[in-house]
């Protein structure tokens, strides 16, 4: 019998120890749920799995009376949109300004003290100067994702540049490199998938941002829907869209991690 | 020609001497190899002609001039590793130098010239040995097989000067016996002015025209720091006996520890 932190789980295993957490939890809800709607059957708290598919067939597949939208897929478009520009808009100045910063000695003197500096604002306080600046539009939401993340982003990535071994970039001068040619052939290309990595790991932050912002002041998204029902005790439509939002996030980040792995293996397999 | 003159070059560090009177001619086409113990500088000297450190006192001079003070293409060099560029194919390694000078914004180059540039990458690769790697990434390559396109990568440039610093230090004793024969082969075609750091007395003693080794000839144990290295020996390579490479191991020993 070899010691417990020897044994190794088989393919079969893996998939059957990662997947008895998932089981767990559904059973312990289900039970709990039909423990409850025993006692009451107008308990909204811990509503049946039937209960959860009708509202959502309703959110999904039914105009809505008021607007004549299919909710479902109404919110989760206007949220989609405003992470993908906010995150998006976030990538591409991390991606200028850290390289910038982690490149030229110049530009870093200038700009990290205050990048440093603004990265210590905690982005939730200063929504409110965000709603009086950019309005209740979809703007504010995107800069507050912008805000939110972008610096991490920018420190991120400066350290990642930095990181990039002397002997490169030297090489690339005795090749006959300028400047310029050292940050497009070399710098840049050494620091996609690293923004990739940096991204999926910022998305976390940015769902918060995004749903927070949703929160406080929309008029559609998935923030928005779910603290809209909170007034009815709506648990029948939040978990769904709790759940609906987990499995986006999980979506985004799969499918960043294959597009990285894919367009730079050089990246990926040299750790191996 | 390429004539690299030493006159009375010193390095230091704040209160640390690291280099100090180091007076020297090397012509062009010579071959030197520079061994010595841990912290006597060879590394400082090489990044002095790289232009990535700069001479304390005294001067370096490259044809009578100062040698410019950051690194460009008359110097190449390969570096123990980190030497070649781990997002590029071995042949876009090799083309990268023609690629830089064909488009100075784009670092591009396209369809006539592009062609010309993957012949040229294709010739230099076969050369070192390396035809049958053409599409593999560095990290796919060995140890060995990486220093050879370090070399074909620096030599497409045809540099005037080749800098080594310990490029064979973590290859095996066979690997190593081919590489030797790979870069005397190179010099020879290229006619190069090569400077080669080793940590092994015998590479040194054998490989190339000349021998200098970097020793503190005044050490005070209690302030290793208070003098520099100097070149202790500058031999002609070839023309040594066994008892000679003894003598300069057991020195070069006594400082390693004092040092260490």
């Amino acid at each position: 019998m070899k010691k417990l932190i020897n044994r190794q789980p088989g393919t079969v295993g893996r998939w059957a120890y990662g997947l008895l957490p998932f089981v767990l939890i559904a059973i312990v809800y289900t039970m709990a749920s039909g423990a409850r709607l025993a006692d009451n059957p107008n308990d909204k708290l811990l509503p049946a799995a039937a209960t959860m598919v009708d509202s959502m067939t309703r959110m999904a597949f039914e105009p809505s009376r008021r607007t004549g939208d299919l909710l479902l897929w109404a919110d989760t478009l206007a949220s989609l949109e405003r992470l993908g520009i906010g995150v998006g808009l976030a990538a591409l100045t991390g991606l200028i300004v850290g390289i910038a910063n982690g490149t030229i000695p110049l530009v870093r003197a200038g700009l990290s003290p205050v990048i440093t500096g603004i990265s210590l604002v905690p982005p939730m306080a200063i929504l409110p100067i965000l709603f009086i600046a950019f309005g209740l539009e979809q703007l504010a939401k995107i800069m507050l994702i912008f805000i939110g993340i972008t610096p991490f982003l920018i420190r991120d990535l400066q350290q990642r540049t930095m990181e990039i071994p002397e002997e490169q970039i030297i090489k690339m001068q005795t090749l006959g490199a300028n400047t310029w040619q050292i940050i497009l052939r070399l710098v840049l290309p050494q620091i996609m998938p690293r923004l990739i990595s940096a991204v999926r790991l910022s998305l976390g932050s940015a769902w918060l941002f995004l749903i927070a912002a949703e929160a406080i002041a929309a008029t559609e998204g998935l923030g928005y829907r779910i603290f809209l029902v909170r007034r009815y005790l709506s648990m029948d439509v939040i978990l769904p869209y709790v759940l609906w939002i987990t499995l986006l996030a999980f979506l985004i980040d799969f499918a960043l991690n294959r597009y990285s792995r894919w367009r730079y293996p050089w990246f990926h397999d040299r750790n191996q | 020609m390429a004539t690299i003159e030493l006159k009375n070059l010193w390095k230091e560090y704040g209160q640390e001497v690291v280099l100090e009177r180091l007076n020297a001619r090397v012509e062009a086409g010579e071959f030197v190899t520079i061994v010595g113990a841990s912290g006597c500088g060879k590394t400082t000297f090489l990044k002095m002609l790289l232009g990535t450190e700069s001479p304390s006192r005294g001067e370096l001079l490259l044809d009578g001039k100062p040698i410019p003070a950051e690194p460009d293409e008359t110097r190449g060099i390969v570096f123990q590793r980190y030497s070649v560029l781990p997002h590029l194919t071995a042949e876009r390694n090799v083309m990268l130098a023609g690629e830089l000078a064909a488009n100075r914004f784009l670092g591009h180059a396209f369809g006539e010239q592009r062609r010309v540039l993957k012949e040229a990458a294709r010739a230099m690769l076969e050369d070192v040995g390396l035809g049958h790697a053409l599409d593999k990434y560095p990290h796919e390559l060995s140890g060995g097989m990486q220093q050879r396109l370090a070399l074909a990568q620096a030599l497409i440039k045809k540099p005037r000067i080749l800098l080594l610093d310990e490029p064979f230090g973590a290859l095996d004793p066979g690997i190593r016996k081919d590489m030797h024969a790979l870069v005397l082969k190179l010099w020879k075609e290229q006619q190069l002015t090569v400077f080669m750091i080793t940590h092994d007395l015998d590479e040194g003693f054998y490989l190339g025209t000349r021998l200098w080794v970097f020793d503190k000839d005044r050490l005070d144990l209690q302030a290793p720091g208070a003098y520099g290295a100097r070149i202790t020996y500058d031999l002609p390579v070839g023309k040594d006996d066994r008892g000679t490479l003894d003598d300069i191991a057991s020195r070069v020993d006594t400082t390693a520890r004092a040092l260490g």
